[in-house]
C-alpha cells in the first residue's frame, strides 16, 4: 500500500464502521448521508473555484438535472435506478456543456453573475414545469436496489453514497495531480502562460466545468433516491450559495476540504436550526443571518479554510518523491538542412489605434545564434515577442519560421513549432512546487487526458514528463528548490525557473524576455554560462535584455530598436560604435 | 395583438423598468468604485420600502436598532484598526459617525414613531435608517477585503446578502406590507392612465442617471472615485482616500436602493425577501451594460421590464425564468466580442 492511499483506507474503515456501533442514533446516519452528498458537490466546486478560478453560484441546478433525471425515468417510466445513474450524469453534464460553452470563456466576475443568473432561471423552470411536478415535486421515486437487498433505511443508502464521495475524491485527487490537473491550476493565473505551453485554455475550462457538474448531477441522483422524492427547494440559488460557502469554509483548494467543510457546515446548520430559536424565541431562518455573518468573518480571518490550517499543524509532513532521472522523452525532430533562416521576420507591424508599437520591423535569427533585442524602455521589445509568440495578432508583415508563414498562429501553435519564451512580468502559479511549474513546459510532450489521469492510467507517461522537468531544473541550478513554492523563490529565481519551463518544450528557439532582471552578479555569470551551453548545443536564443554588460557579452547579434522602429543591427562591437544608437540612449550629443 | 394591451404592457414594463435600471445604476456604482457586486443591494430596497411602510403604520422599524448595533461594531472595529495611534480627533470622529449619528437617528424615529407623521417625513427617516445601514456595512463587510479579488469580494457580498435577509424576515415578519402613495394624483393620456406614483417613478430614475453621468465624467472627485477602481494603491499614491470612496459609493448605493423601495411599494406588496429578485433584475441590467455603462445600463433595464411585463401577461408561470435566461444571450454575445485580455487575478 503506497503511502499516498493510507491516511485514506483509514478513513474509509473508520466511515464503513460507524452506522455499525450498536446504538448509534439514525439521525446521525442521515446527518452524515446528507453530509456525503454535499461534499460530493462541493468536491467538484474545490476544482472548479478553488483550483481552477471559476466561481460558480449554480452547482444547485446541476443536482437538480441529476434528481430530476432519474425521478422521472423511475417513475413515469420505470425505468431502474443503475441504469437511470449514466443518463443523470450525462443530462447535467450535457448541460454543463452548453451553459459552460456560453459562459466559461467569460473573464473574472462575469462567470459567477452569470452562474447565479442561471441558477435561478433553472429554479424556477424546475418549479413550473409540469412533468417535473411543479412545485410538489415527484415523490415514490423507487429506492436503489442490489439483488434483493432495497436501500430504504438511511444505514444501507449511506455506503453508497460514502462510497461515491471516496471514489469521487480518489479520482479528483488524480486528476489534479497529472498533466491535466496541472493545466487545471495554471488557469487562475490567467492564460497566456498556460497557452504559451500548448494549454488550450477554454478546454481545460470547459473539463472542469463539466467535472464539477457532473459530480453534482451524481449527487443530485443519490438524494433522489435516498429522500425517495424530488422538489426545486434544495436546487435553488440559496443552495448553490451554500454550496460554496463548504468549499470555502473547508478550504477551496483541496479535495479533503470539501468533506471537512461539508461535516463542518451540515453540522452546525443543524445546531443552529435547534438551538437559535430556542436562545433567540424568534421565527425561523435565524441561522441563516448566523451563517451570512460567519461567512463574512471567515473571509476577513482564514480565507483559506480550515483544512490547510489543519494540515501545518500536523507533526509529520508527508516527503515527496524524487522523479527519476534517467527516463527520458523523445527529443524534437529538427530539420537537418534547414531552408533559410530559423526565425525570420519581414516588415512586422503592430498598432494599438493611433500607436504604431512595432513599425514594420524585419531581422532574421540564425541556427544556433544569440540574438539580442535591445532599446529603450517603450521601444516595442516585449510587443515584438508577443507577435512572434501569437499573443498579439500582428496589424502586418510575415513571420515564419524555417520558411513557413506562422502569421498571426495562437500561441499552442507557435509552442509547436520549437518556439518557447519567458515572460518579462513572471508568469508563475505561486502556489504550486517548483516541480509542477516546470513540468507545464512539457506539457505538449504528454498525451493522457482526464479520463486516464483520474484512473492513473498516466503515470508512465507522467513519470517522463517529471523526470524531464527535474533534468530541466538540475540543467539550470535550482535543483534544491524542486520542491518549494514557486512564489516563495526570489524574483530572479523565479525568472530563471521560466527559463526552465521553456526548456522543457525542448525548443529549437527560446524567447527570453529580461532574463538577467533581478539576477545578482554571479548569478547573470552563470545564465551567460547556460545559454552558451544551449547555443553550442543546437538552439538559438532572442533575448531582450537591458543589462548592456550581459548583451554584449554573449549575444552574436543585437538588434536595436526605437520608437517601434529598427535603428540599427550589428554585431555588439559595432552596435557599441553606432551614432544613432548612442543618440537614442543619450540623446543627441550636446 | 390588441393595441391598447400592448400599450398597457410598454406602461408597465418601462415603470418596472426604471426602478430595474436605478438599482442597476447603483450596482455599476458600487462596483465601479470599490469592485463589490453588490447582492445586499436587494436587502436596501426591501429595508428602505418595509421601513417606510412600518413607520407609515405608525410603529417603530427594527432596522433602526440595527443602524446603531452595526455603527457600535463600527466603533469598536475602527478603535482596534486605530489602535497603534488613537489620538482624540480619529476617536472623535469615529464616535460621532459609528456612535451619535445612528443613536440620533434612532431617537429621532422612537420619538417620531406613531405620531401621524407627513410621508415626507416618513421617506427622509427611512432613506437616513438605510443610508447609516449601507455606510456601517461598507465598514464591517467590506472595507477589511477592500484589497482582496473580485471573487472574494462577491462571495462576501453573498454572506451579507443571507445575513440582512434573516435580519429583514425578524424585524419586518413573513407578512407582506405595502406603504401609502406619494402622491395620489392620476391623468389619461389617451387608454393610458399615469399616476403621480409613476411619473415620480420615471423623474427620479432620469434625474439619477443624469446626475451620476455627470458626477463621474465631469467632476475631480467622480473621477478620484473611478481612480480607486482601477487601481487602489496608485490612487492612494496620488491622494485619493481610497477608504472615503468606498463609503460615498455605498452611501449613494443604499440611498438609491431604498428610494427604489420606496417608490415601488405603493404599487406591489414587497415581503421581507422580494428586494433579492428585483435586485437580480437590476443586476441583469447592470451585466448587459458591462457593469461600466450608465446610459447602456438605464436601457438594458427598460428592456427588462418590457420583456418581464410581456412574459407576465403570456406566460406568466415562466416569467422568472424568461427574464433570468435573458442574460444567457447576453453572455454569448460578450463572449464572443470578449477581448483577450489578460487579468492578474488570484
Amino acid at each position: 500500500m503506497t503511502q499516498r492511499l493510507l491516511p485514506i483506507s483509514i478513513f474509509a474503515a473508520l466511515m464503513a464502521v460507524i452506522p455499525l456501533i450498536p446504538g448509534m442514533p439514525p439521525f446521525w446516519i442521515v446527518l452524515l448521508n446528507n453530509i456525503g452528498l454535499a461534499a460530493l458537490v462541493a468536491m467538484g466546486l474545490v476544482l472548479l473555484t478553488g483550483v481552477g478560478g471559476l466561481t460558480s453560484f449554480g452547482q444547485a441546478a446541476f443536482c437538480g438535472f441529476g434528481a430530476y433525471t432519474t425521478a422521472v425515468l423511475s417513475t413515469a417510466y420505470g425505468v431502474s435506478p443503475w441504469l437511470t445513474l449514466p443518463l443523470s450524469l450525462l443530462v447535467s453534464g450535457g448541460a454543463a456543456v452548453f451553459l459552460g460553452l456560453v459562459t466559461v470563456r467569460l473573464s473574472g466576475h462575469y462567470l459567477p453573475l452569470g452562474t447565479i443568473a442561471w441558477g435561478i432561471g433553472l429554479y424556477y423552470l424546475f418549479s413550473k414545469l409540469e412533468f417535473l411536478g411543479r412545485n410538489d415535486g415527484i415523490t415514490g421515486i423507487p429506492p436503489l436496489s442490489i439483488g434483493t437487498l432495497k436501500m430504504l433505511d438511511a444505514g444501507t443508502i449511506y455506503y453508497a453514497i460514502w462510497i461515491a464521495v471516496l471514489i469521487c475524491a480518489l479520482l479528483s485527487m488524480n486528476l489534479l495531480d497529472s498533466r491535466t490537473g496541472r493545466a487545471i491550476r495554471a488557469l487562475r493565473r490567467g492564460h497566456i502562460a498556460a497557452e504559451a505551453f500548448g494549454v488550450q485554455t477554454p478546454r481545460a475550462k470547459l473539463l472542469v466545468f463539466i467535472y464539477a457538474a457532473v459530480l453534482a448531477g451524481l449527487s443530485g441522483w443519490l438524494y433522489a433516491h435516498f429522500q425517495r422524492a424530488a422538489n426545486p427547494t434544495p436546487f435553488g440559488a440559496h443552495a448553490g450559495i451554500e454550496y460554496l460557502f463548504i468549499a470555502v469554509v473547508g478550504g477551496a483548494g483541496y479535495v479533503w476540504g470539501a468533506v471537512l467543510g461539508a461535516g463542518i457546515v451540515v453540522i452546525l446548520k443543524e445546531i443552529l436550526q435547534s438551538y437559535l430559536p430556542l436562545l433567540f424565541r424568534g421565527e425561523g431562518q435565524l441561522e441563516t443571518i448566523v451563517f451570512g455573518i460567519m461567512l463574512v468573518l471567515l473571509l476577513q480571518l482564514a480565507p483559506t479554510g480550515v483544512w490547510p490550517w489543519l494540515m501545518g499543524r500536523l507533526p509529520f509532513k508527508a516527503a515527496r518523491k524524487r522523479p527519476d532521472t534517467s527516463l527520458t522523452l523523445p527529443a524534437r525532430e529538427r530539420p537537418a538542412a534547414a531552408p533559410g533562416a530559423l526565425l525570420q521576420i519581414d516588415n512586422a507591424r503592430k498598432q494599438f489605434g493611433g500607436v504604431i508599437a512595432v513599425n514594420d520591423v524585419s531581422f532574421d535569427v540564425q541556427a544556433r545564434e544569440i540574438v539580442a533585442l535591445i532599446g529603450p524602455n517603450g521601444a516595442g521589445k516585449s510587443t515584438t515577442f508577443n507577435l512572434i509568440t501569437g499573443v498579439l495578432t500582428s496589424t502586418g508583415g510575415t513571420i515564419s519560421v524555417h520558411g513557413r508563414n506562422i502569421d498571426n498562429a495562437p500561441p499552442q501553435e507557435v509552442v509547436k513549432l520549437g518556439i518557447a519564451r519567458t515572460f518579462q512580468h513572471v508568469k508563475l502559479v505561486p502556489d504550486m512546487s517548483v516541480l509542477e511549474n516546470v513540468a507545464i513546459g512539457a506539457h505538449l510532450r504528454g498525451h493522457s487526458g482526464a479520463i486516464s489521469s483520474m484512473l492513473r492510467l498516466d503515470r508512465s507517461d507522467e513519470a517522463k514528463l517529471l523526470a524531464e522537468a527535474a533534468r530541466q531544473i538540475e540543467r539550470v541550478g535550482l535543483i534544491d528548490q524542486i520542491d518549494q513554492p514557486a512564489g516563495s523563490l526570489s524574483l530572479g529565481q523565479q525568472r530563471i525557473v521560466e527559463i526552465a519551463r521553456a526548456l522543457c518544450v525542448d525548443p529549437m528557439l527560446l524567447l527570453l524576455d529580461e532574463p538577467a532582471a533581478g539576477l545578482r552578479h554571479m548569478e547573470k555569470q552563470r545564465l551567460a554560462t547556460l545559454l552558451r551551453t544551449l547555443r553550442d548545443g543546437g538552439m538559438s536564443v532572442l533575448l531582450v535584455e537591458h543589462d548592456m554588460g550581459f548583451v554584449m557579452d554573449l549575444a552574436d547579434r543585437i538588434v536595436v530598436l526605437d520608437f517601434g522602429t529598427k535603428i540599427a543591427e550589428g554585431t555588439p562591437d559595432a552596435i557599441k560604435r553606432n551614432p544613432d544608437v548612442i543618440k537614442a540612449y543619450l540623446g543627441a550629443a550636446a | 395583438m390588441n393595441t391598447t394591451i400592448m400599450l398597457f404592457l410598454v406602461q408597465d414594463g418601462i415603470t418596472n423598468g426604471a426602478i430595474y435600471a436605478l438599482l442597476g445604476l447603483a450596482l455599476v456604482l458600487v462596483f465601479a468604485v470599490t469592485r463589490v457586486i453588490l447582492i445586499p443591494q436587494g436587502e436596501f430596497v426591501t429595508f428602505g420600502a418595509l421601513t417606510y411602510a412600518t413607520l407609515s403604520a405608525g410603529n417603530m422599524p427594527g432596522t433602526a436598532q440595527l443602524a446603531v448595533v452595526m455603527g457600535v461594531m463600527a466603533f469598536g472595529l475602527d478603535l482596534f484598526a486605530g489602535r497603534r495611534s488613537l489620538h482624540p480627533r480619529l476617536v472623535g470622529r469615529a464616535f460621532a459617525i459609528n456612535i451619535l449619528l445612528p443613536v440620533a437617528i434612532y431617537a429621532l424615529t422612537s420619538w417620531l414613531a406613531g405620531k401621524n407623521t407627513p410621508i415626507a417625513v416618513n421617506i427622509a427617516l427611512s432613506l437616513l435608517i438605510v443610508a447609516a445601514i449601507g455606510l456601517f456595512l461598507y465598514r464591517l463587510v467590506f472595507q477589511p477585503l477592500a484589497h482582496t479579488s473580485v471573487l472574494v469580494l462577491l462571495i462576501a457580498s453573498v454572506g451579507a446578502h443571507l445575513a440582512l435577509q434573516g435580519l429583514g424576515l425578524v424585524f419586518f415578519g413573513a407578512e407582506g406590507q405595502r406603504g401609502p402613495t406619494i402622491s395620489d394624483a392620476a391623468f389619461m393620456v389617451g387608454p393610458l392612465r399615469f399616476t403621480g406614483q409613476s411619473i415620480a417613478v420615471y423623474a427620479i430614475t432620469i434625474a439619477f442617471i443624469v446626475g451620476l453621468w455627470l458626477f463621474f465624467g465631469l467632476t475631480l472627485y467622480g473621477k478620484a472615485l473611478r481612480a480607486t477602481a482601477v487601481n487602489r494603491l496608485g490612487a492612494r499614491l496620488v491622494g485619493i482616500r481610497t477608504t472615503l470612496s468606498g463609503q460615498i459609493a455605498f452611501l449613494l448605493a443604499s440611498v438609491i436602493g431604498a428610494l427604489s423601495g420606496i417608490l415601488i411599494v405603493p404599487i406591489t406588496t414587497l415581503y421581507y425577501d422580494t428586494g433579492f429578485l428585483i435586485g437580480l433584475k437590476g443586476f441583469i441590467a447592470a451585466i448587459i451594460g458591462g457593469l461600466v455603462s450608465y446610459p447602456l445600463t438605464a436601457v438594458a433595464a427598460l428592456v427588462v421590464g418590457t420583456v418581464e411585463a410581456f412574459s407576465s401577461f403570456y406566460a406568466s408561470n415562466f416569467k422568472e425564468v424568461i427574464v433570468f435566461t435573458l442574460i444567457l444571450p447576453v453572455l454569448v454575445l460578450r463572449s464572443l466580442a470578449a477581448p483577450a485580455v489578460e487579468e492578474e487575478k488570484d
